[in-house]
Parts: structure tokens; C-alpha cells; sequence
């Protein structure tokens, strides 16, 4: 028997996820929101000291970039385990592997995309270089995936099971802990004139780690999740 | 062909079932009758491969399913209590992708035809969000129409439907055994099929 074709199920996973998205936009806008008051919050609370600001700014962002993301991770398979579609996925045909790594890119397009596409421009308040904007947005396109496939394999594990959305907190928030080291690290090193290569590096290294064990970690996790 | 050996099935401490044997051959279908909570729903999902047996095994053509994986998955279909029909998805749309999640993709027409011949006809395009349970259900079971599996494991797909879809899917389950497939089902009606390979299990 001639296999399913897994590039055009992987394009369809994604395609799907985006149109349910745009016919319940809400939840997307929620998580963008949720990012541009954090971030912008904190100018207003400290006040305008420019130098305490540009120090302050790159684990501003990125600590909001990582509380929008736990946001929105609940979704990522509650609605589909709830009605069912999860169980048809997990008897597809397709590998469950290449179903959820699409479930992972629609997710990343939906929240860390825009929200690293927005940083600059919340960056402007907090007296960011055009140099030091251009390093923040390149750490975030760096680690949001980084986020959205470790947190796959949080959501995974705690689906189906009460406060789950707690759970996923105490579970992920610390393995996010090294993205944000680094991703607010490399914008702290570009401001002090370090250059930011070396942080941008190790994350990617994050991303191709996680890229490799995430999928395969969230599969597992689903299967148990199912039994 | 679909072969089952000493399935045990254990819920908690209870043990719902034990050295459950069967052999499903192509053409013929399996009635799986039993109370509220005896287990047809656990041994449907066993033969998906969704849950694991306590003990026994269950094979396709000699092979055990766990080895087959994908192999087996793309002669399954599954049609469980949940429809796995998205509400902010039209009719179609729905029907389409979940054919494509399953790795077999349809074009527009073959949807709207399959949809059609469900009693669907005018419905397509609405969301799914306000159809009945019943036309919900159809939405569900026009997978049975777009995806062309050799093995059907059907938990109470009746559930909600009217006389007429009733008739419609019993004939299409008809036209499934003719042709070689085969059927697991169970259901608290009877479901007037006219195909005479018809086993009965009765879990007690």
C-alpha cells in the first residue's frame, strides 16, 4: 500500500489549526494582548529612567513572551482531545509525530510569531537601540519555538487531567528557564556592547535539541494520555 | 483478517473480561452486545490499538497490531462516541479534513457527494456549530463514505440517528461486507442488516 503522503499532512495540520483560529480569534488575540499590557505595565511603574529601563528591558520581554505562551498552551490539545479528534489522529494513518510537530508550527505561528514581531515596537518604550530591537527580535524568533515544543510536551502530559492549566505551569516554567536565560541574555549582551552572537547560537542549539525530542516526547505523552 | 486471543481487560481492580477469543474473516461483521459498562466500549478500543489488553493479543493477517502500527491504522477506521466534529468547521469541511488527518484526502465533490448521500444536502456549508446531534453524527459517519478502510470499528454509531439514516447506514455497512470489508459494531438497537455473516459477542 502506498504511504500517505507526510509533507501534505503536515500542510494540512497547519492549515486547519490556522482556520480554526481565525474563526475563534479570540483566544489568539487573548495571548497578544495578555503580552503588550505586561510588558507595557512595567514603563509605567517604574517610571521614566531610561538607563534603569534599557536594563530592565530584555527580561521584561522576554518574561512576557513566556507567561503569553504558558497561556495559550492550554488549547493546544485540550479542544481536540475533548471532541474526539485527538483519538482519530492518534489512529491515523500518518505517523502521530508528523500530526503534532504540525500542531507545534500552527501554535508557534499563532502566538511566537506575533509575538516577536510585536517586541520591537513595545521595545521603543523602553529606549531600545535600533541594533539592540533588531537582537531581540531574532532571540525571540529563535526561542519561541523552543517554547511552543517543550510546552507541547507540558500540555500533552497534563491533558485530560483537573487544573491542568497550574499543572503545565509548575511542569514547563522551569525548563523554560535556560530559553530565558539565554534569549534575554543576548540582548543584555548586545547592550553592553558583547555582541549577542554567542547567546543566539546556544539558542539555537535549544531549538534543534528540541525540534529533534519535542515531537517525539509530545507523541508519547499523548499516547499515554489516550489509553 | 482481524484475530483476537485471550483478551483480558482489567478497569481498576475489576476484571471486565477474560480469554475473550475471536476471529474476524473479510465479509463479516461483529455484533458486540453487552450492559452499560461491560466493556464494548474498552474492547473497541483495544482493537484500534487506543488501549493496551492486560493480557492476550490481537492480530492482522498473523502479524500483531502494535507491530503493524501505521501499517494497520491505515486499514481502521474508528468511529468512537466523540464525532471528533468541529464546531466552528462546516459540514464539508469537516468531512474533508478529517479524511486528510487520516491520510486519505478527497476532493470537494467526492465530500459533498458523501455528505449528500447522508441526508445532508443544503447542510454543507453551515457551520457545524448548528446542526442537530443527529446531522452531527451523520457529519461523523460520512467518513465511512471517504475513507476506504477494510476494517470499521463502530461504537453505537446509531446514537442520535432517525429511521431514515438508520436504513442509510445500514445500507452502507451492507455494501462494506459485500465488497470484503469487515465490521465491528455494537449498538443497543437492532440494526436490520441484511448480510448473513453476522457473529454475535455477548460481554457479561
Amino acid at each position: 500500500m502506498d504511504g500517505p503522503s507526510l509533507p501534505a499532512a503536515l500542510g494540512a495540520v497547519i492549515r486547519r489549526d490556522l482556520l480554526l483560529a481565525m474563526r475563534r480569534k479570540s483566544d489568539v488575540l487573548t495571548t497578544l494582548f495578555f503580552f503588550i499590557i505586561v510588558v507595557s505595565l512595567f514603563p509605567l511603574g517604574v517610571g521614566p529612567e531610561m538607563a534603569m529601563l534599557r536594563q530592565i528591558a530584555p527580561g521584561v520581554l522576554w518574561v512576557a513572551a513566556l507567561l503569553a505562551t504558558m497561556l495559550s498552551l492550554n488549547r493546544l490539545f485540550a479542544a481536540d482531545h475533548a471532541d474526539g479528534t485527538l483519538e482519530q489522529m492518534a489512529l491515523s494513518a500518518v505517523p502521530l509525530g508528523v500530526l503534532v510537530t504540525g500542531k507545534v508550527i500552527a501554535h508557534w505561528l499563532l502566538s511566537g510569531l506575533p509575538l516577536a514581531l510585536l517586541a520591537p515596537v513595545l521595545g521603543l518604550q523602553f529606549d531600545l537601540a535600533a541594533g539592540s530591537l533588531a537582537v531581540l527580535v531574532v532571540s525571540l524568533l529563535i526561542g519561541t519555538p523552543v517554547l511552543s515544543l517543550i510546552g507541547a510536551v507540558g500540555a500533552a502530559l497534563t491533558l485530560g487531567v483537573r487544573g491542568g492549566g497550574v499543572l503545565v505551569s509548575l511542569l514547563v516554567l522551569p525548563l523554560y528557564v535556560p530559553v530565558l536565560i539565554f534569549g534575554a541574555g543576548a540582548v543584555e549582551a548586545d547592550l553592553t556592547g558583547l555582541g549577542a552572537t554567542a547567546h543566539l547560537s546556544l539558542l539555537a542549539a535549544f531549538l534543534a535539541l528540541a525540534a529533534f525530542f519535542g515531537p517525539w516526547a509530545t507523541t508519547v505523552a499523548l499516547r499515554i494520555a489516550l489509553e | 483478517m482481524l484475530e483476537a486471543s485471550n483478551l483480558e481487560c482489567v478497569r481498576g481492580e475489576k476484571s471486565l473480561f477474560r480469554d475473550l477469543s475471536f476471529r474476524l474473516e473479510a465479509g463479516a461483521c461483529l455484533m458486540v452486545q453487552g450492559a452499560n459498562g461491560s466493556g464494548k466500549t474498552s474492547l473497541l478500543r483495544m482493537l484500534c490499538g487506543l488501549a493496551q489488553p492486560a493480557q492476550g493479543e490481537i492480530r492482522w493477517g498473523g502479524e500483531p497490531i502494535r507491530k503493524l502500527a501505521e501499517d494497520y491504522r491505515g486499514e481502521l477506521l474508528y468511529c468512537g462516541h466523540a464525532g471528533a466534529v468541529k464546531d466552528d468547521l462546516t459540514a464539508l469541511e469537516n468531512a474533508q479534513i478529517s479524511a486528510t488527518l487520516a491520510g486519505a484526502p478527497v476532493d470537494e465533490a467526492s465530500a459533498r457527494q458523501a455528505l449528500r448521500q447522508l441526508g445532508l444536502k443544503g447542510r454543507e456549508d453551515l457551520p457545524a456549530r448548528v446542526l442537530s446531534a443527529g446531522q452531527r453524527r451523520r457529519v461523523a459517519l460520512s467518513r465511512l463514505l471517504l475513507e476506504k478502510r477494510r476494517l470499521w470499528v463502530l461504537d453505537e454509531p446509531l446514537t442520535a440517528l432517525d429511521k431514515a439514516a438508520v436504513t442509510t447506514l445500514c445500507g452502507v455497512i451492507d455494501a462494506h461486507l459485500a465488497t470484503g470489508g469487515m465490521a465491528v459494531l455494537t449498538s443497543h438497537q437492532d440494526l436490520p442488516l441484511a448480510a448473513d455473516r453476522i457473529a454475535h459477542l455477548r460481554l457479561d
